[in-house]
């Protein structure tokens, strides 16, 4: 039979995110996967070595949009390592509180993202309703729903009130009735079952050979976990189990996502629970001493390691990054093979992918004047304008006539 | 202490690694070894000594040389920081990708944003830079500044 290369992205209605998949087709099954990325590349580790410490927290927040808690806590926890700064047992609990409740909208947007993608958009919207209740927390813990800013060197920025540990166990109650519905649609629902199992194969060899982590590893039996393993921030503190399942496929990385989301509520009810008095922080350095030190946390897409040198200033010498999904990547070629091309979404947003950690970060060019530099969001959407106006889309006329609309009524 | 058991191991099968690996924390070692010997090494701890996660590969410019840091991990959550140098002028660098074949886009990135070049890497696209970046120009090199150098050469869409 003759084959055919298909080229999926690195835009596409199938991927959230930009990435790039040679899909090489036998018929209707894929032969062959390579993927290409680097499409949101910002140059974040080499923006890092021009700011200084306390301004790269904000910066390495901002490598995820989902996970950026994860990314933030282990940047500052290879720091204070570097540093020899011990966090206060209060700092240590709000961190590992809001690392937990982030878990749960990245895992409730998963299984949103999930259902979508094949075609069970009830699932998505209920999913998507109830995340909102972990949002608000959020937002009312640390004034974001993103983007917490919570984290600094020595400890955390916000306490958290004894009112505001109540509505956590009530918004965490809410969402545990509606988690375990979830899990018996996912364990009873008999399309679902027969729509996930078998799909995006990958076995416990292969796992392990191309260094899959989290959620994913886990689901083809790799009993590993960082908040165990290798345990930061409260962890050690508290009693939960690390979610492990043979399936080996889709519906396995489904099972696991959803028994994790069970742990995690109970963790959080330990910390509301035995949240510790006293202080938030312990005083920082400015410039960090010379040393070097490297950060595990266990992001809700697997293992999240930051590598930290210091040089003395107050500016770092190296941060290096490797976000969860280029773990995971060398995996999806593998779970692709022998699957359907219309298999092919499902089986890519199965690892929970992200490209924006993945590539991380600097130079904003302007190519047609050859400079580099940054750019002003208005300078950015005047060129946006300009750049479709020059293609023959123009919204300008339209946009008067609609003010004009709107002066009339 | 398992740590110092891990040391002391290393230092019965690679005699000149005797009193060479520092302990930072629980569960973090540090060791340095020359690039002549770093295969030996690394293959015995992903081997025998059951390092057989490899979390990450650190590029670091370091002057005249290029520094590697290769962090392993057991299973029980110890990580082996083990760091070698080679050269700038020295040229290539070896591709480990045989060991762990997770491990290859860890070296591709290096190669792009530091301009090492990796022996028997396999063939595939580059990562993480676009494929119309400027040759020579390689941003995690400490010499590089984000305002030097020339712009993309532009391309029609396909």
């Amino acid at each position: 039979m003759n084959r055919i290369k298909i080229p999926v992205g690195p835009q596409h209605p199938a991927l959230k995110e930009p990435a790039n998949f040679q899909l090489v087709l036998e018929g209707e099954k894929i032969y062959e996967a390579s993927v290409r990325l680097g499409y949101n590349h910002r140059g974040i580790e080499k923006a890092c070595e021009q700011r200084s410490y306390i301004q790269d927290i904000y910066l390495v927040e901002r490598v995820c949009g989902i996970c950026s808690h994860s990314h933030s806590t282990a940047f500052v926890q290879a720091v204070e390592e570097i540093a020899g700064l011990q966090i206060p047992p209060r700092a240590a609990y709000i961190r590992t509180l809001i690392g937990e409740l982030e878990r749960i909208h990245s895992h409730l947007l998963w299984l949103g993202v999930a259902g979508h993608e094949v075609g069970f958009d009830t699932l998505l919207m209920y999913t998507w309703r109830d995340r909102e209740i972990v949002m608000d927390l959020l937002a009312e813990l640390t004034g974001n729903r993103v983007n917490y800013g919570i984290n600094t060197i020595g400890g955390v920025r916000r306490d958290v009130s004894p009112e505001q540990l109540a509505d956590i166990s009530k918004g965490i109650d809410a969402l545990e009735e509606r988690t375990k519905y979830y899990i018996q649609v996912a364990t009873e629902e008999a399309t679902l079952i027969a729509r996930l199992s078998k799909v995006g194969f990958l076995s416990h060899t292969d796992a392990l050979k191309l260094g899959a982590v989290g959620p994913t590893a886990r689901a083809c039996g790799v009993d590993r976990d960082m908040r165990r393993d290798d345990p930061y921030a409260a962890y050690a503190d508290l009693d939960f189990k690390v979610i492990v399942d043979n399936h080996s496929d889709v519906y396995g990385r489904t099972l696991v996502r959803a028994g994790e989301l069970m742990q995690t509520y109970g963790m959080v009810r330990q910390l509301v629970k035995k949240m510790p008095a006293g202080e938030i922080t312990v005083r920082a350095p400015r410039k960090i001493p010379a040393g070097e030190a490297f950060s595990r946390y266990e992001a809700p897409r697997g293992e999240d390691v930051h590598y930290v040198q210091a040089n003395g200033s107050e500016k770092p010498e190296r941060v290096k990054i490797r976000a969860p999904t280029l773990a995971n990547l060398s995996a999806v070629s593998k779970m692709l093979e022998d699957n359907y091309l219309a298999d092919a979404p499902i089986v890519i947003a199965a690892i929970d992918p992200c490209f924006s950690c993945t590539d991380r970060a600097l130079a904003i060019k302007d190519a047609q004047k050859g400079a580099h530099g940054a750019m002003e969001w208005g300078n950015l959407r005047e060129y946006g304008i300009e750049w479709h106006r020059q293609r023959g889309i123009d919204f300008s006329d339209l946009n008067k006539r609609f003010a004009k609309l709107m002066e009339k009524n | 202490m398992k740590e110092e058991e891990i040391s002391s191991q290393l230092a019965a099968q690679f005699p000149f690694l005797a009193g060479q690996v520092r302990i930072q924390r629980a569960r973090r070692l540090w060791v340095e070894v020359s690039s002549d010997n770093f295969m030996d090494v690394l293959t015995c701890l992903a081997g025998k000594m059951g390092f057989s996660i490899l979390c990450t590969i650190t590029g670091l410019d370091a002057g005249d040389s290029f520094a590697f840091i290769y962090h392993l991990s057991r299973e029980d959550g110890t990580v082996l920081n083990l760091k070698t140098k080679i050269l700038k002028t020295g040229g290539q660098w070896k591709s480990i990708g045989k060991l762990f074949p997770g491990g290859i886009f860890y070296e591709r990135e290096i190669a792009d944003l530091l301009g090492v070049k990796f022996e028997d890497l396999p063939p595939g696209a580059r990562y993480p830079l676009p494929d119309n970046w400027p040759q020579g120009q390689y941003p995690l090199r400490k010499d590089w500044q984000a305002l030097s150098g020339s712009a993309p050469e532009k391309r029609e869409a396909p």
